[in-house]
């Protein structure tokens, strides 16, 4: 019991983390309509970002704090993703306003490649590590209800902590600030918002920039786990069966489903793993999200899509 | 003046619907197969077959069938290479455990075997739309990644899922030097150029592009969408299939799962984007864009005499990649086909402005 127990609990955590990556997708989906792949290759510059801020603030400025390192590090990574936010915007999304999902799509996916290039152009491209003091130390929990207790990371219990934090600021900004009742007017309509004065070229800079700060609070929490590097950028691809799950206009849809795919990963891998020869986690995310879209097509949450001839 | 159809009556049904209805669109393809048949291979050298031109017709294949899904049916996918790892893992099943498997036979089979996979994850099409099917589709990608590497039965026991295949013949004749593969490669091609083209200007392709269009629209009339969503499933992966057996025997030789990597299916997709949607011509202009980027990216800095790391040149490569891709999108939405025909109609009217 006590280990099933822990690999629901290791599940969530993990979950808690994709959901995180998964929200940049749709915080971008609902306000412009583009499926960004980029999110993924978001999420590695901006870790490449903070790490190597974090690592040459102080040296340029002769700090020896590290919290301050940390926390300039960080200010300036979110500074470098708000230009790339605003780039972003003005290179390629301007240019291609009211074309086809698929074209957009390939779009961000040249971002993608892009961006990977920058990233480790910029940044090198060895493994960096992330150190914001997360603590690394088991706890045990239910210690008096069952022999040996339930085995915790602290660092998934902090990051699945923040993950949680971030989902209720943007909730937050969502529905109590002018801006945020902007983004979800785009969302509803972009021709009516645009009707009523809202600007689209600055909400579009502002959703990208707020998927920046996503990314770059996910790259950090990941790259504090497993180090920065390339292969960072692949945990988006994990993301991706969670998006649909959960349906992609939906912000609490991406909590849920993360945390369903991350709990179903861990126990399928756990005990329908070893009869199918291990490393099952890679497909059965997609199977899964697949088996759910069989009977809600647009997603759990996702808003019912209509055809009209 | 050189290129009008003033003149060029048609006569008979049959001409009125040929492929290449204008003169000199004929002479054009004329010339352009004695080219490829009788002139590249006399002059062409082996760096030429082995880098470009075998590469670029085997993935042009496998656009064309990538198109025939996107481009004709509207479906997206993002599974293609695991379409094109099935055809070429099952052919290589049959050319091992089958004594004297012809190898156009296996080629065929692996096709097929391609065919009902791809079925069977089309199957979800019936119902899930959009970019929720994109993803969906990626389901295939990682499960065949998955299954190619971990049963063992389909690699025939190797254990790094490592496979290769040698002495390849058709009808008695060695299928070795380069320019042998070439012609192999390039006759089989041709042969699926034409029929893909013909099924998509006959009923069904017609049923595919309403189906794209707008697929309501197209049941309340009559087609019917399990039937056509399916066929343009079973065809797309049907071609794949044989695109990857080819890629597979023909190209690698010997080849692991990491060879129909989800990067392959993301290449095809740009192929087929930057090339055209819904264009047969558009696949091979596609491909040849994705194929020789690289290849002159790569030549860039040795031609202007900058020395580059390994990796900085990768990265930069990477870089200059997305950018164009971006670009052509931006440029040219409709693709390089689009680019063609607009050429074509600015040559009709030359030199005169009217």
């Amino acid at each position: 019991m006590g280990f099933v127990l822990e690999t629901v609990f290791g599940g969530l955590m993990t979950g808690m983390l994709y959901s995180l990556i998964a929200l940049g997708f749709v915080l971008i989906y609902k306000a412009s309509g583009v499926f960004n792949f980029a999110q993924g290759a978001m999420v590695l510059f901006a870790a490449l970002a903070m790490a190597r801020f974090a690592e040459w603030i102080p040296y340029w400025l002769g700090l020896t704090n590290p919290v301050l390192a940390n926390v300039l590090g960080f200010a300036a990574a979110f500074a470098v993703m708000i230009g790339v936010a605003w780039l972003i915007e003005r290179l390629v999304l301007s240019h291609l306003v009211n074309q086809e999902g698929i074209t957009l799509l390939m779009a961000t996916l040249g971002v993608t490649y892009f961006l990977d290039g920058l990233g480790q152009t910029l940044f090198g491209s060895d493994i960096y590590k992330i150190d914001v003091g997360m603590p690394k130390d088991p706890i045990f929990l239910f210690e008096k209800t069952f022999e040996g207790g339930v085995l915790v990371n602290k660092e998934d219990l902090y990051a699945a902590l923040i993950a949680a934090l971030m989902v209720a600021l943007l909730s937050l900004f969502f529905q109590k600030t002018s801006t945020g009742r902007a983004l979800r007017a785009v969302a509803d309509d972009h021709q009516a918002a645009q009707s009523i004065g809202i600007p689209l070229s600055r909400i579009w800079v502002i959703v990208w920039s707020v998927a920046g700060f996503v990314a770059l609070v996910a790259g950090v929490i990941w790259g504090s786990k497993l180090g920065v590097q390339f292969s960072l950028s692949l945990v988006a691809l994990k993301a991706l069966p969670v998006v649909i799950l959960g349906g992609l206009t939906s912000v609490p849809g991406a909590i849920i489903g993360g945390l369903l795919i991350g709990v179903g990963e861990k126990v399928s891998e756990v005990y329908l793993g070893p009869l199918m020869g291990g490393g099952i986690e890679i497909w059965f995310a997609y199977v899964l999200a697949l088996l759910f879209l069989l009977v809600r097509p647009q997603g759990l949450f996702g808003e019912k899509i209509i055809d009209r001839v | 003046m050189l290129y009008r159809e003033n003149g060029q009556f048609k006569t008979s049904y049959r001409a009125d619907s040929a492929v290449f209805p204008i003169y000199q669109d004929q002479l054009f393809m004329a010339v352009l197969l004695a080219v490829s048949f009788i002139a590249l291979p006399l002059l062409g050298s082996e760096y030429l077959f082995r880098a470009i031109l075998i590469p670029f017709l085997i993935l042009s294949l496998a656009a064309l069938g990538l198109n025939v899904l996107v481009g004709y049916c509207g479906q997206i996918s993002l599974g293609t290479g695991a379409f094109m790892a099935v055809g070429a893992y099952a052919a290589y099943n049959f050319q091992v455990r089958v004594e004297n498997m012809p190898l156009i036979a296996s080629l065929l089979l692996g096709g097929l075997c391609s065919t009902v996979v791809g079925v069977l994850f089309g199957i979800p099409s019936l119902r899930i739309k959009g970019l929720y099917l994109a993803v969906a589709t990626l389901a295939a990608q990682f499960f065949c990644d998955w299954a190619f590497l971990r049963v063992q039965w389909f690699t025939n026991n190797s254990s790094s899922g490592n496979v290769s295949v040698s002495n390849l013949q058709v009808f008695g004749l060695a299928i070795e030097s380069p320019v042998q593969k070439y012609l192999f490669c390039l006759s089989l091609v041709l042969l699926f150029a034409v029929l893909t083209k013909n099924l998509v200007r006959g009923a069904i392709g017609r049923e595919w592009m309403a189906m794209r269009d707008m697929d309501v629209a197209a049941a309340v009339i009559g087609i019917r969408p399990v039937y056509a969503k399916l066929s343009a499933f079973a065809v797309s992966s049907f071609i794949v299939g044989v695109a990857g057996a080819l890629w597979g025997f023909v190209h690698l030789g010997s080849w692991e799962p990491a060879a129909f990597s989800i990067d392959r299916s993301f290449q095809l997709l740009f192929m087929v984007i930057i090339g055209g949607l819904g264009s047969v011509m558009g696949s091979f202009f596609g491909a040849a864009f994705i194929v020789l980027l690289p290849i002159f990216l790569d030549g860039v800095p040795r031609w202007l005499g900058i020395e580059l790391s390994t990796a900085t040149a990768s990265h930069l490569t990477s870089m200059v990649f997305g950018a164009l891709i971006v670009f052509f999108l931006i440029v040219e939405p409709h693709g390089l086909a689009r680019l063609w025909s607009t050429a074509k109609e600015k040559l009709r009217l030359w030199p005169f402005p009217h």
